[in-house]
């Protein structure tokens, strides 16, 4: 099989972290102490958790992302295809892609691409900073 | 049916706050000061500020030392412009004293109060690019400002801490190669801030970071206090070089840059721009340098020559006179509070006399404590990212902001 | 599969990590070399004698030596693994890179396709990182690096459409073939504009996959300290760093292979072919590919000490509303052209 090359790639990658830290933890010293196993916090104690609902921006952005992702899975085979295939499959491609960019449309309008969404407006009216 | 606000919150769930810590032990935070931070995922919605870091006391040590004494103190506060404050609090205690410094004294002062102002400029706008990432630009400011302090060196042997005027005129004369030495770096340092400015300030990158991120008004500048380019940068032209004027600043034809919208890219502009006058002002100053005597000739201010001291006795009890403990300058009973320039705004110092051999009370209006003070209302609502570029903006100092 | 392929594989692979940790070693040095002159400096001159070569090396040693510190408060598994994740990912890329006309780790016929895979598998490590860090610094670094990192791998994959358009194929060796007969014969230079413009935006993303200047935030040092690996110290933070490093190296060697001909001469006359020498090929045609993405690799550094770093708001703007946009139109009209060439 061809994939062989990979799966020893990902196994020289694993193995190569692993060997770094096994010297490293030959050689280098290791004394924990509580004050040293803090968390950094610019020197001070940290103050309640990081582990909390994050920002939903995020989620949006992860959201458009995965529908171009998909979108761009179907180019690959269109365009290893695409001079057998000819003009035909090309609009296709092309009605397919401007459906896609309706969507960006919409969403840039509700202002969906912003990072961060100005306080207090609402969906539809926001505008960039 | 199109989504409400109220149905989007029920799709999308709302963040939480998160509690965050910005300094002491941070690379933006230098100077030392810590920010408590409400985040709102990228935005800030709240933030308090806690100062204190660098305290030191200089009050209190002031009021225990004698008037010449107190000068070395006055270097720590804003450590990059050393030698503006030197002046400050001298010409404080001069005006109790109601000396008049010789001419070369005044145009020495004015030399290289402003040097240190472009130094002090070249720091700012240094820290404030580095922490936007360009590390460049740090490196070709820090080189100009190893140039002033060469000349600096010559005047008084120091780099940083300078110590260099004493009440009644300076520790000592420049060399004679002075007026040279600075004539030639004045080309280089024109060089560099082109430099700088063609590789900063139209850079798009740049300007986008920069354009209305912290944006002071005019008016509630002027209510919170802000002095010096932070001011200026929301458009109000007061300089006290030129509204309050001292040394002989009158002389000297310079402008006094004004920006209008009051964010931080204004500012770095009037930084900028300052620097250019500020070299102005030094070349006017060298063309006009008068020989003569660089203290006043007043024996119960001036310490006598090294070769008086040890070679007559007039001398040495003339320098006993001014150095034992309890004798000294001894300024009338009275009070005063006298104004400078400093690079980031008025830096005042007040003083109360009680006719003793040390100041009673000696305030020091730091330029930059309006300013951090208005922090949390400049970050509040901006972006994490943006903290970094108005902290640099501010050019916060803590010798100076903690006293 | 015989046992003496598997052998040749696993020799490769030992090779290329060899590779990756000379190059490593060798980027370092030059970053701060190339910085230095560009700041009007010297950089590191002592370690070593001549122009301070080995200070990367005694850099190494030294982090081999640090402790290992793991905070209390940490969650062990994830933060254990992340390294592994962000190194494997980094190396993976490497068997598909084809460095010479008989030098390739596996010609997978979807090369591309697993090139994009893999590379996303960085992105998880350093989720991993930032989370299990439990520290604020390394979770917004992680947050930011991960929202960065999809969102400009649309471009990315994008502008690798059009080689793979006009190669009609997605095996990595075969996008290099096309590409035969001088410089000329590139696919940035044969097919103007749209490959230039591909490649181009290609670039600009990659620096953006890569988290390099201007596109930094994520460990933007002096806003969030060091980002996602706030927390790591020792050999696990140097494995970030290689990682990095082998990240750099790839994304100008993907450049090169696709769009710049690969181990190909810029003149025909300048390689050697299979035929004439096994090794000789071999070698000519890794010097060439090298010489190209270290030229690549440069102008990373030339950008990161020039630029200033953008806000995370901006970057995404740019990726969603400018490269988008263009990449999409620009994979459309090439398209277009070949459809009706036929």
């Amino acid at each position: 099989m061809s994939f062989t090359p990979v799966l020893i790639f990902f196994l020289g990658g694993v193995g190569m972290v692993f060997a770094a830290l096994v010297v490293s933890r030959l050689l280098a010293p290791h004394r924990p102490n509580p004050l040293k196993n803090t968390t950094y916090e610019c020197g001070e104690e940290p103050v309640g958790s990081p582990w909390l609902r994050f920002n939903t921006r995020f989620y949006v952005i992860v959201l458009i992302f995965l529908i171009f992702d998909v979108e761009v899975l179907f180019l690959f085979p269109w365009a290893v295809n695409l001079r057998e295939l000819g003009l035909f499959a090309w609009v296709d491609m092309a009605i397919f892609i401007a459906i896609l960019m309706v969507g960006l449309a919409y969403v840039w309008g509700k202002g969906d691409l912003e990072w961060i969404r100005p306080r207090g407006s609402s969906a539809g009216s926001a505008k960039g900073r | 049916m199109s989504i409400t606000t109220e149905h989007r919150e029920l799709i999308l769930p709302q963040a939480e706050t998160m509690l965050l810590g910005m300094g002491p032990s941070h690379p933006a935070m230098h100077g030392i000061i810590r920010l408590n931070l409400a985040l709102d995922g990228e935005r800030v919605a709240d933030a308090t500020i806690d100062i204190g870091f660098l305290h030191r006391g200089f009050e209190k040590m002031v009021e225990r030392h004698t008037w010449n004494q107190a000068i070395i103190y006055t270097d720590r506060l804003n450590y990059v412009s050393a030698m503006i404050n030197n002046v400050g609090y001298c010409l404080a205690v001069e005006r109790l004293l109601g000396v008049e410094t010789p001419p070369r004294c005044v145009y020495l002062r004015v030399i290289m109060s402003e040097l240190s102002r472009v130094m002090d400029h070249l720091t700012c706008i240094a820290a404030q690019i580095m922490e936007t990432g360009a590390m460049t630009v740090f490196l070709y400011c820090m080189k100009a400002r190893e140039w002033i302090y060469e000349v600096v060196e010559m005047c008084c042997g120091a780099r940083v801490t300078t110590n260099w005027t004493r009440v009644g005129g300076l520790m000592a004369d420049v060399p004679a190669d002075f007026p040279d030495a600075v004539r030639q770096r004045i080309p280089e340092l024109r060089f560099v801030i082109s430099e700088i400015d063609k590789l900063v300030t139209r850079n798009r990158i740049f300007i986008d970071r920069y354009r209305n991120v912290g944006v002071m008004p005019r008016d509630e500048a002027i209510s919170r206090g802000f002095t010096g380019p932070c001011l200026r940068a929301s458009g109000v032209p007061f300089d006290v070089r030129r509204d309050q004027p001292y040394l002989n600043y009158d002389e000297f034809d310079f402008e006094i840059p004004v920006g209008t919208n009051g964010d931080v890219y204004d500012r770095y502009l009037v930084r900028m721009f300052e620097m250019e006058q500020s070299l102005r002002i030094v070349e006017q100053a060298l063309d006009k340098l008068p020989e003569g005597p660089v203290s006043v000739e007043d024996k119960s201010i001036t310490l006598p020559d090294k070769k008086d001291v040890y070679g007559n006795i007039e001398g040495l009890i003339n320098q006993f006179k001014l150095i034992m403990n309890g004798h000294g300058i001894k300024p009338p009973p009275g009070e005063v509070y006298q104004a400078v320039e400093a690079p980031n705004g008025e830096l005042g110092f007040y003083i109360i006399s009680t006719g003793e051999a040390s100041p009673y009370k000696c305030r020091c209006r730091p330029p930059c404590l309006p300013l951090t003070a208005a922090m949390p209302r400049m970050i509040i609502g901006e972006m994490v990212a943006d903290i970094i570029p108005i902290f640099g903006s501010i050019n916060m100092i803590g010798g100076e902001l903690d006293g | 599969m015989n046992v003496l392929e598997l052998l040749i594989a696993v020799a490769f692979m030992v090779g290329v990590i060899g590779f990756v940790s000379l190059f490593a070693l060798f980027a370092i040095w030059m970053e701060r070399k190339v910085s230095a002159h560009m700041q009007d400096r010297l950089g590191p001159m002592e370690t070593g004698g001549w122009h301070g070569w080995s200070q990367t090396i005694a850099d190494t040693v030294k982090l081999l030596l640090k402790e290992d510190i793991i905070p209390t408060a940490v969650d062990q598994p994830l933060f254990r693994m992340a390294p592994y994740i962000v190194f494997t990912g980094a190396l993976a890329s490497f068997a598909v890179i084809p460095f010479a006309a008989n030098l390739i780790g596996a010609d997978l016929n979807i090369g591309v396709y697993y090139l994009v895979a893999v590379s996303s598998l960085v992105v998880i490590g350093i989720l991993m990182a930032g989370w299990a860090s439990n520290n604020k610094w390394a979770l917004y670094g992680a947050m930011r690096s991960a929202a960065q990192m999809v969102s400009y791998e649309i471009p990315v994959v994008l502008s690798l459409l059009v080689p793979v358009l006009l190669a009609q194929s997605l095996s990595m060796q075969k996008l290099v073939e096309i590409q035969a007969g001088g410089f000329w014969h590139w696919t940035v230079f044969s097919h103007l504009p749209f490959a230039l413009v591909a490649f181009v935006i290609y670039f600009w993303a990659s620096l953006a996959e890569v988290n390099r200047t201007p596109f930094d935030i994520p460990e933007a040092e002096s806003e969030l300290v060091a980002g996602y690996h706030v927390e790591y110290s020792g050999m696990r933070f140097a494995m970030f760093f290689l990682a990095e490093y082998a990240n750099m190296f790839v994304v100008a060697a993907v450049a090169a292979t696709v769009f710049l001909g690969g181990w190909h001469a810029p003149l025909p006359f300048l390689e050697l072919s299979t035929e004439v020498s096994w090794i000789g090929s071999a070698v000519v045609g890794t010097a060439w590919f090298v010489v190209k993405a270290t030229f690549l690799v440069f102008v990373q550094m030339w950008l990161r000490w020039t630029l200033p770093r953008l806000r995370v708001d901006q970057l995404m703007r740019i990726c969603w509303k400018v490269f988008l946009p263009f990449s999409f139109a620009n994979v459309l009209l090439v398209s277009l052209w070949l459809a009706v060439k036929g």
